[in-house]
């Protein structure tokens, strides 16, 4: 099955090989992993998804969590939730067959951002299926599309959501003064010795 | 080792913050971790660091190959519960460390290796000696760092300890470059201290969990408790020993778990799994409850997971909650430090009538188990059983044994009975040859008053052998036998089973191991009979300096009983004939 795994990972360098290293050991494909800044500082979000067995999800989880940079990982699973992606599409296009294209970008709620004598650009946000529908019909003229970018799924629960481990951290958007981790301070448990 | 004036000046540090070079910092820092010894080889980028030692009283042991360092850390923090300390140059010195370090990560031993870099201005260049370590030791490591600023030294270091040893516990690679050796920064030790240790988000035990495995311990007909590795690092022994006397169940043991539960207890079955006891494999296969304590569930315990304790509920304790349902799917997962869970479950358990099922093991066992091996005809030959046996006898039980990877590690396990934790060390998960010696140098630094053992193949020991001179340059007290059978004696024992005893690569020929030992000013003997073994061990024991002992024991000996990989658990291959060496039902 699908699993779309939400992780808080620490904005540092090596932080994204550990986490695909993790996908590599289990021979596990990552079909997209979108990564940027979160509402904390010092933290990054992504959102990761990849094909695994139904039972692999729960080890898989628990597997990121031991990595030292993640600070929080959910696993989305089939769970209420809005997906985006992001796709620029570049397209030849002289001013002879432009209003044609104007018209599916129309059709798709898409947008057009950029445009020369030869080509334009096609910005869509959308669900995956809604993002292939128009590369589909863009397809039907051969040679067309010149080069496609998609930025891979960003997903967020629907509903107020929070985990545990980020409500521990307390520092949310309203706090960003607070250093990312020292909130954890009080209520973690003591080092061991 | 450092003398009064280095220790008050290394104290100091620790209390006063100054300005160090990096390299200071990083002794200075070792100081204020209460690291005492330290295993490593010198080489360019590692260079400032030791410049600086003289200055700490931090003692140095010199390896004669990296690998040796990291095992010598390994055996070091196995023996005494503490973090182990191996420091390796950059390129050739840092991957050589990597066996070393893989195998205290399969056996989730705590570890810091400090490794030099290039200069940072040249990292990514090819320059000489310089290789991407933190990038292979990734997948081996809890953690491993990158530090190229000065200012960073200390902190990483320490954010390592407590990696190491936090949680489940596992090695942690601190790479440093050479100028962030050469530079200084402003040592602040308590500034430097790492958050909080972030316990695992998934660690929580639910009170229905436990209300729920206490439930299944009172129900249960026919129980055993799985004891593993993760009752010594948990330091739960009491905890284990009080659910197991109260509910009298029966204890069975993995590899790394001997010692977690006195050998001598009359609950205490013996070692499970691949080359277990007959009567521990089936009590596991017939029972109705396994209890899994800090172990997890490897292939080399569970035999075909098809066919593994099908009539049995599983409640697991274990502080890894990527172990959960790895293997074997449990009904009850008490997620959480295996002595922190028990304390909150031993309230729950009464007392507990369990003689029907003890009654029912012993049958199993039969009139073999009570036999003693001591007590058997001696037949002229020398039988690595043997060896152990008279080993065990004659130390008392009471020393540190450091076994290899093979056949002797399994006749050791089986023979050489051990009533207290950390008193056997062996490498269980990444199954290294040549890791006794290093590991009993290591075992011998944390417990210098305690007698150590190594006991190698004489395959494994040519592996690592060169740390014979490390031994002398030291002057430690080690004592080895080499179990020298002439073969590579585990792998020939699968051919004589599995590929119809096409012994391909596996005869060996052997220096003289005692004058292998002479050379480098050890004494040694060679001992071709079971009337020569006491004496032997004997003037071992009693010599004043390291000792090694070659045991020419029976060439095509194999260790049984033995669950075949991917057989059924108590499907087991069994001694033929009635050559009455083993104790088993078999021996009639």
């Amino acid at each position: 099955m699908l699993h779309t795994f939400v992780a808080y990972v620490e904005d540092l360098p090596g932080v994204l090989t550990r986490v695909a290293s993790l996908f590599r050991r289990l021979n596990i494909n990552i079909n997209s992993l979108t990564v940027g800044r979160s509402e904390r500082p010092g933290l990054s979000r992504l959102t990761l998804v990849c094909e695994a067995s139904a039972e692999a999800g729960d080890r898989i989880r628990a597997s990121l969590f031991k990595l030292e940079n993640v600070v929080d990982v959910d696993d989305i699973a089939k769970d209420p939730a809005v997906t985006r992606e992001l796709a620029l599409i570049k397209i030849a296009a002289t001013p002879r067959n432009r209003a044609q294209i104007f018209d599916l970008v129309e059709v798709f709620r898409a947008r057009i951002v950029d445009l020369t004598s030869e080509s334009l650009m096609i910005e869509m946000t959308g669900v995956e299926s809604k993002i292939e529908g128009l590369i589909e019909v863009l397809r039907e003229d051969e040679g067309r599309i010149l080069e496609i970018c998609r930025s891979g799924k960003m997903t967020m629960r629907r509903g107020h959501h929070i985990s545990s481990v980020l409500n521990a951290m307390g520092a949310g958007p309203d706090m960003p003064a607070e250093p990312p981790l020292e909130a954890l301070e009080e209520g973690a448990a003591g080092e061991p010795e | 080792m450092g003398t009064n004036a280095t220790t008050q000046a290394a104290n100091a540090h620790l209390t006063t913050p100054a300005r160090l070079t990096g390299a200071e910092i990083v002794w200075a820092t070792l100081v204020g971790e209460g690291v005492t010894t330290v295993f490593g080889y010198p080489g360019g980028a590692i260079l400032p660091v030791y410049d600086a030692l003289r200055k700490f009283p931090i003692h140095h042991v010199l390896v004669r190959h990296e690998q040796g360092a990291a095992h010598m850390a390994d055996g070091y923090a196995r023996a005494s519960g503490k973090v182990g300390v191996a420091i390796a140059t950059s390129g050739p010195g840092a991957t050589n460390l990597v066996t070393g370090i893989a195998t205290a990560m399969l056996d989730s031993i705590p570890i810091v290796c400090i490794t030099g870099n290039v200069s940072s201005k040249v990292l990514g260049t090819d320059a000489f000696q310089e290789v991407d370590i933190t990038g292979i030791t990734l997948p081996v490591t809890k953690h491993n760092f990158l530090i190229s600023r000065t200012e960073d030294v200390a902190p990483a270091l320490r954010h390592a300890f407590q990696i190491a040893r936090s949680g489940r516990p596992g090695p942690v690679l601190v790479d440093i470059t050479k100028d962030a050796q050469q530079a200084t920064a402003l040592f602040d030790f308590a500034a430097a201290k790492p958050r909080p240790y972030r316990p695992h988000p998934m660690l929580h035990v639910e009170d229905s969990g436990l209300a729920q495995a206490a439930e299944l311990i009172r129900n249960a007909k026919r129980p055993v408790i799985l004891a593993g590795h993760g009752i010594i690092e948990s330091s739960a022994m009491e905890q284990v020993r009080t659910l197991a006397e109260r509910a009298q169940i029966p204890v069975a043991l993995t590899l790394l778990g001997l010692g977690a539960f006195p050998a001598s207890h009359p609950l205490n079955l013996g070692m499970m799994g691949m080359h277990g006891e007959a009567w521990v494999n089936h009590a596991i296969q017939e029972a109705d409850l396994l209890i899994a304590c800090g172990m997890r569930f490897d292939d080399r315990v569970t035999g075909s997971l098809a066919t593994y304790a099908t009539k049995a509920k599983k409640i697991h304790i274990e502080v890894d909650p990527a172990e959960i349902n790895k293997n074997i799917k449990v009904d009850v997962a008490l997620v959480g430090d295996l002595r922190e869970v028990l304390e909150q479950l031993l309230p729950r358990i009464p007392g507990r009538d369990g003689s029907a099922w003890l009654k029912t093991i012993d049958g199993i066992k039969g009139a073999a188990a009570v036999r003693d091996i001591k007590n058997l005809p001696d037949s002229g030959h020398l039988y690595a059983a043997h060896v152990m046996h008279d080993l065990w006898r004659i130390t008392g039980g009471n020393a540190i044994v450091v076994t290899d990877v093979g056949q002797h590690q399994m006749w050791e396990a089986q023979y050489y009975h051990h009533e207290h934790p950390r008193t056997l060390i062996t490498s269980g998960g990444l199954g290294t040859m040549g890791f006794a010696l290093p590991a009993a140098i290591g075992a011998k630094f944390a417990c210098p008053d305690k007698e150590v053992w190594v006991i190698a193949g004489d395959g494994g020991f040519q592996m690592t052998s060169a740390e014979l001179a490390t031994i002398v340059q030291e002057k430690i007290k080690i004592n080895i036998a080499v179990i020298n059978n002439g073969y590579l004696g585990m792998v020939r024992q699968w051919q004589e089973f599995f590929y119809e005893r096409n012994y391909e690569a596996t005869p060996m020929v052997s220096p003289d191991f005692v004058k292998l030992a002479g050379a480098h000013g050890i004494q040694g003997l060679t001992v071709r009979t079971r009337a020569e073994v006491a004496e032997a061990v004997n003037e071992a024991r009693s010599a004043p300096g390291a000792f090694l002992i070659n045991f020419k024991v029976e060439k095509e000996d194999s260790v049984y009983p033995m669950v075949s990989a991917g057989s059924a658990l108590h499907e087991m291959i069994r001694r033929p004939g009635n050559d009455p060496l083993v104790e088993s039902p078999d021996d009639k």
